[in-house]
């Protein structure tokens, strides 16, 4: 069976019309994992009890003709990060290596709910702290295009397995970029909806106001499916927004013609790799072809996104990562006689490198007489990021970027220097600081062959458009 | 150099993390380096600009109301078993590296 290139409606419709069926898709996929996964490193744990289970249930459905729910028989992947009952979930560290959820996240749950197939959980970066997933605690991932090369982060694992076919979509999470980037570095479509269109419920938290769910898939088209099955309110996310969700795949095929896309100079400076500005200008050129205004904008803070973000962010992480303490979640450190050394060993022993560095800079960005100038003064900062975009959008209805300034890098490359490694994020933080929405498609490669990502902005709650502009390019290339 | 050793320390102990000698030093270099970038933010007068806490306190808010009453829709009644049944003991405890059947067991508070 051939299982590249399939998509969410292919691998349904094959089912419902009794092609083939859920379990031959699922042993399809595990058989690629199989062969390929030992190179790449994208999958932690596999969950085949569990696939088989869900893969049954859909082969009675059809074999009763029955329809089938939107997901029906669809093999995907988890991030690491969501938590799923009964399944083990590391957050791509130690400090949770046997930690087994007692409850689902949201997100999953839905997607199961719509029949999906869940292969297993992927590898990240830990606790979704990275641009590389080389902080995983377990193995690096790498590229399927060049194995030598990053996949991005931290939702490495998420955009590899899509990228080399061993899961028809996955599930990522988004902080600073780490469903966008990675989708860019491997060549997939990686969508992070507004803050609050899909419930964080589940998600284990890194930064509460930063964090994303969001779909990785070969289509655009696939990730409208998967964005209409997860979003929505949710009454154990209280930031979960309420409002109805449109349907994302009606929407797609709605003309682009007329649209006015802005196209802001901060994105486009000094540290733009010139093949990736050179693939994203062609892209902007074939949206105007298409019918789209291109009008310059501005974003005039856009050189103080990173620090605002690597403040905020890094503060919210030391208040979520405070309860790996040793008591409740598997790991304590061995031979401790208090309480206080129980703490302190459990989570020097249990957290990586980049964990530690963060939880630190939080602390002290936190900490008394420090608040003021950091944490406070990077919350200001981000009111006026978001006003740039505000500002923006009342001329432009999406606007184009390059989804990062370079194509994946080598592993090792930028391990040595956290600030290098953070300064990658520059044209992804800002969508996650203003809490609106973001997709990264492909648009071309580099001479070496490695893909380049094009990103497009959207205003709060309007998936749909950027969904629709991306779908009308991704189908005119 | 705005961070010392001792700063290291004493934010460690916030942070209730042990490191070790080789990572206090790092931590040293490492910090530095990032407050030093972060500073630019100095640059930018916002004195006049409020705090963004949070994305989220623009959607489904009554801008009508005020406090509390704003966050109405986020919110519900205080009743036991209120959005769906507690966890049972034996699996809330399933995860504890130490536990009896009602508690997590830990390593003494006091130290005497």
């Amino acid at each position: 069976m051939d299982i590249r290139s399939l998509t969410i409606e292919a691998a349904r419709s094959s089912i419902q019309e009794r092609k083939t069926t859920a379990l031959a898709l699922a042993e399809a996929h595990y058989e690629r994992i199989q062969k390929e996964d030992g190179q790449i490193g994208a999958f932690l744990t596999l969950s085949k009890e569990r696939a088989l289970e869900q893969a049954d249930r859909m082969d009675r459905l059809a074999a009763e003709g029955k329809p089938l729910p939107a997901l029906g028989g669809v093999p995907v992947g988890i991030k690491d990060v969501m938590s799923t009952r009964g399944l083990r979930t590391t957050a791509g560290s130690k400090i949770l290596e046997h930690y087994i959820p007692p409850y689902d996240c949201t997100a999953v749950a839905r997607l199961e709910a719509a029949g999906a197939v869940v292969l297993g959980k992927l590898n990240c970066d830990e606790f979704a702290m990275g641009s590389s997933n080389e902080n995983s605690a377990y193995r690096p991932v790498r590229n399927p295009r060049d194995l030598s090369r990053v996949p991005g982060g931290s939702s490495g694992g998420s955009a590899a397995a899509v990228a080399a076919d061993m899961a028809v979509a996955t599930l990522g999470s988004d902080t600073g970029g780490s469903i966008r980037q990675p989708a860019s570095f491997c060549g997939v479509a990686g969508l992070m909806p507004t803050y609050g269109r899909v419930s964080r419920y589940g998600l284990i938290a890194f930064a509460s106001s930063l964090d994303h769910i969001g779909p990785l898939t070969k289509t655009v088209k696939d990730a409208a499916i998967m964005l209409r099955t997860i979003a929505g309110r949710d009454p154990m996310d209280s930031t979960s927004a309420d409002l109805p969700v449109p349907d994302y795949v009606a929407e797609l095929e709605r003309p682009i013609k007329g649209l006015k896309l802005g196209v802001a100079k901060e994105y486009f400076g000094e540290g733009l790799d010139d093949e990736v500005r050179h693939a994203v200008e062609s892209a902007i050129e074939k949206l105007k072809t298409l019918g789209c205004e291109i009008v310059p904008v501005s974003l005039p803070h856009t050189p103080y996104a990173i620090p605002t973000y690597y403040l905020i962010a890094t503060a919210e992480a030391s208040a979520n990562l405070a309860r790996y303490d040793g008591v409740r979640y598997t790991i304590r450190a061995r031979g401790v006689k208090t309480l206080s050394e129980m703490y302190r060993r459990s989570r020097d022993e249990g957290f990586g490198a980049e964990v530690k560095r963060r939880i630190m800079l939080g602390t002290y960005a936190l900490s008394a007489g420090y608040y003021d100038a950091y944490y406070l003064k990077a919350q200001k900062v981000r009111t006026l990021l978001t006003r740039d975009f505000e500002e923006a959008f009342r001329k432009v209805d999406a606007i184009v970027t390059p989804t990062s300034p370079t194509a994946a890098f080598r592993l090792g490359e930028k391990s040595n220097d956290p600030l290098a490694m953070y300064l990658a994020d520059i044209y992804t933080v800002t969508a996650d600081l203003a809490g609106i929405p973001g997709i990264s498609i492909p648009c071309g490669e580099t001479k070496d062959k490695l893909p380049i990502g094009l990103q497009i902005l959207g205003k709060h709650f309007d998936e749909a458009t950027i969904l629709r502009v991306a779908h009308a390019y991704e189908q005119a290339s | 150099m705005k961070v010392s050793e001792k700063d290291v320390g004493y934010v460690a102990d916030l942070a209730n993390l042990e490191l070790t000698a080789d990572e206090r030093v790092s931590m040293v270099r490492d910090l530095n380096s990032i407050l030093e970038y972060v500073d630019r933010l100095n640059e930018l007068d916002t004195s006049n600009v409020p705090p963004m806490a949070q994305v989220s306190d623009r959607y489904g808010v009554d801008e009508s109301k005020q406090g509390s009453e704003r966050f109405a829709y986020a919110s519900r009644e205080d009743i036991v078993e209120g959005l769906r049944k507690s966890l049972p003991h034996a699996e809330a405890l399933a995860n504890a590296p130490d536990a009896d059947e009602q508690f997590f067991r830990v390593p003494k508070v006091i130290e005497r």
